[in-house]
């Protein structure tokens, strides 16, 4: 199944390699994975997903409570929670494609930031299923370049991943 | 308030630590932390001959004090060459602190001469490593590195300290607090009391019960309380290859080790048992033999300070995090209380019949009870075994190597107190076994320590020889020689019909009493069986010197009983080479 793992590690040169490393280590996949600093400045926040079976998520979990630099994680998987996954993607758009695009992007409710006269670049936020979702729609246009930012995500409700 | 140069902060904080040696050698960048330590350090410097044996000798004086080991090495080869022996504590849990030199902190990433990414080569290998950015952090990341090394599940810590951090004209204020902030690190300091409670019923409840204790009833200090519980109780106990020692080999409970090369009846006690109570173990795959048919019937308790230990190969039915010593007193007051005089608990007409096929098992095939090894014109490898132990009255700290000699040392040598056999059972680290005992006779210079060993491991540190006659240290060193990598050829013979792929020497072998003599130590040969207990004898009597002892045993000789693998169970097992159970 697939989970989003989401931890609090403390932001010093090497914390990101140790946890990127357990995985190989450890023969676990990431999916995807996003990393950046907090409004604590010693603090990096990272999300990743993969994907496995609870034994082997329960066991990737430990393994990386177990990491000094990994201060706090949570399965975000396990509650409701928000995911957002942002794409930046470059199509051609030319002809009637470019008026297609257009109003794909709208359906989406993406936006179009950059404009070339044969290009569009849309910017679009959402699950990882929709932003799928959107690179299937583009399928008349020519995708020329898709940028993602790999999920981010957060508990619903009070519950917070803090110190 | 003092100030002091990053070599000197290193030096003090050695002492503040009260470490008791530093083994290590010198390069290029860690001359300013030898000059210092030469100028003002009270901790004695051991200067070994190849770092690996810096890291095994920390190793072996880590195992058998239970004191972090210290180890300092240069940057670039100097570091690579202590990976082995990082990557040995690691996989047994040893605390260690590694301190390794760096190049020039301008020069890193630009392959400048000895550089060598060591955080970056050792992450995989270490409880946590610190690469020093400022030299005013030095003293703050000493005190870290050996509060992790040596707390929880201890490991190895290596510190990497580029040169010009050291360098004697920079100067800062030292100051060194006992106390650590870690807001990451912390180890669970004792057990969940209802986990407990549910372990006390589970165990009480048992029929067939089995205690498996491994190395972490060692590390923790657990071994009176195991030995209290399992007296208690009397229920039946067995080791790991890293257990050994942690309950009294010569007690009558004892069923010995268990696994791949475990006793019999150690091995069908935990397959038939209804209550498996693991404490400080791994399930590691030498013990379990294919997991799907492990011990069918059996509830697991199991008890260990790293969760990620817990339901890592086996499901626990009752997981219980914490450190050996606290969870097991919390669990014999429970007991106490649980087993009064008329609970009826444990159900002794069960236990009795449990001991009872215990001891048929025991009888049947147990390696004391009904010999398992065959006799020939050679010296049979566990006769020489069985002399050392007479030799030292069972007393002595036995480190080995790795290969037949080491599975002959753990069957055979009967262990009654912890910390005395020191072995590399996890990682299987040829080359540990002489200078982890050099590390030992460091620590303990009045106790016999014994190196078991094969041709074939000891030539991979041979070299220490000659640190042993720059600091003296008597060890004696039991060379079981078969004149084969003697578990590889019991392997081939096995499973592929004899064929020596590389694992003979062609005669190429040294004459191993005239190394040792020209190291200055004393070497002998034994090849009749009839000289072997005088030779062990006049070995231990020579105090303060070095013996090579090298006796020519039987090179047919293999260890049983082996797990019959792949696909087999606890209680598949070959007792000979044409018995099978």
């Amino acid at each position: 199944m697939r989970r989003i793992i989401s931890m609090l590690m403390e932001n010093e040169p090497g914390a990101l390699s140790r946890v990127v490393g357990l995985f190989s280590q450890r023969g676990y996949n990431i999916e995807t994975l996003n990393v950046a600093p907090t409004d604590d400045p010693t603090l990096s926040r990272l999300t990743l997903t993969t994907v496995g079976s609870d034994l082997r998520i329960e066991q990737l979990t430990k393994q990386l409570n177990k990491l000094v630099d990994v201060v706090k994680l949570v399965d975000l998987t396990d509650g409701a929670h928000i995911e957002r996954d942002m794409m930046l993607i470059k199509v051609r758009a030319v002809g009637a494609v470019r008026e297609e695009v257009k109003r794909t992007t709208d359906i989406f409710r993406g936006h179009i930031v950059d404009v070339g006269p044969t290009i569009y670049t849309i910017q679009l936020t959402g699950t990882s299923d929709k932003l799928d979702a959107f690179v299937v729609a583009m399928a008349d246009a020519e995708i020329l370049e898709v940028v993602r930012s790999g999920v981010a995500g957060i508990s619903r409700g009070e519950k917070v991943l803090s110190l | 308030m003092e100030l002091l140069s990053g070599g000197e902060m290193i030096a003090r904080a050695l002492e503040d630590e009260g470490v008791e040696y530093i083994f290590g050698y010198p390069g290029g960048a860690v001359l300013h932390i030898y000059d210092a330590l030469f100028k003002d350090c009270k901790v004695p410097h051991v200067l070994v001959r190849h770092e690996q044996a810096a890291t095994h000798a920390a190793d072996g004086y880590a195992r058998a004090t239970g004191k972090p080991g210290v180890v300092l090495v240069t940057s670039g080869p100097g570091a690579t060459n202590a990976i082995t022996g990082i990557a040995t504590a690691y996989m047994d849990s040893i605390p260690m602190v590694v301190l390794s030199g760096q190049v020039q902190s301008h020069l890193i990433g630009e392959d400048a001469f000895q550089e060598t990414d060591m955080i970056g080569i050792s992450r995989p290998i270490v409880k946590h490593s610190f690469m020093v950015k400022r030299t005013e952090d030095l003293p703050m990341i000493m005190r870290k590195a050996f509060h992790i090394a040596s707390s929880g599940r201890p490991g190895p810590v290596v510190i990497d300290i580029p040169k010009d951090l050291t360098r004697p004209d920079e100067k800062y204020e030292y100051r060194y607090s006992k106390a650590v902030k870690l807001r990451s690190y912390a180890p669970a300091q004792r057990g969940h009391t209802g986990q407990i409670k549910k372990a006390a019923k589970l165990l009480l409840a048992a029929k067939r019960p089995v205690i498996y204790a491994g190395g972490g009833v060692v590390l923790g200090e657990g071994s009176e309380l195991l030995t209290q519980l399992a007296r208690q109780l009397n229920y039946p106990v067995t080791n790991t290859l890293m257990g050994l020692g942690g309950f009294p080999g010569t007690d009558r409970q004892f069923l010995g080790m268990l696994g791949m090369h475990g006793f019999y009846e150690a091995n069908m006690a935990m397959h038939h048992s209804d209550c498996i109570l693991a404490v400080g173990a791994r399930f590691d795959d030498r013990v379990t033999n294919t997991v799907s048919k492990f011990c069918p019937g059996a509830k697991v308790i199991h008890i260990d300070v790293d969760p990620a230990s817990i339901s890592k190969i086996v499901m626990a039915d009752i997981p219980i995090v914490g450190p050996v010593q606290s969870v097991l007193s919390e669990l014999l007051a429970q007991i106490d209380l649980l087993s009064g005089k008329d609970s009826g608990l444990p159900d002794r007409t069960a236990l009795d019949r449990w001991w009872q096929q215990i001891e048929e098992w025991r009888s049947a095939q147990g390696l004391f009870t009904a010999r398992r090894y065959g006799e020939s014109d050679m010296i049979m490898p566990q006769q020489v075994i069985e002399s050392l132990y007479r030799a030292t009255n069972g007393d002595a700290y036995v480190t080995s190597d790795v290969g037949q000699h080491q599975m002959f040392a753990a069957q055979y040598y009967r262990f009654d107190k912890p910390r005395r056999w020191i072995n590399s059972g996890g990682l299987g680290t040829m080359g540990f076994g002489l200078p982890a005992a050099m590390g030992i006779k460091l620590a303990f210079p009045a106790m016999e320590v014994a190196c078991v060993t094969g041709e074939g491991s000891i030539q991979m540190n041979i070299q220490e020889l000659s640190t042993c006659t720059q600091y003296n240290l008597g060890v004696k060193i039991i060379n079981l020689r078969n004149n084969y990598l003697g578990m590889v050829k019991q392997w081939q013979d096995m499973q592929y019909e004899g064929r020596y792929a590389m694992s003979t020497y062609e005669d190429s072998l040294p004459d191993f009493v005239k190394l040792a003599e020209a190291y200055g130590h004393v070497g002998m040969q034994v090849k009749k069986l009839a000289d072997l207990d005088a030779a062990m004898q006049e070995a231990f009597a020579l105090k303060d010197r070095l013996v090579f002892l090298d006796i020519n045993v039987d090179p047919m000789e293999h260890v049983y009983p082996m797990h019959i693998a792949p696909n087999g169970s606890m209680k598949d097992m070959w007792l000979s080479k044409n018995e099978r159970t």
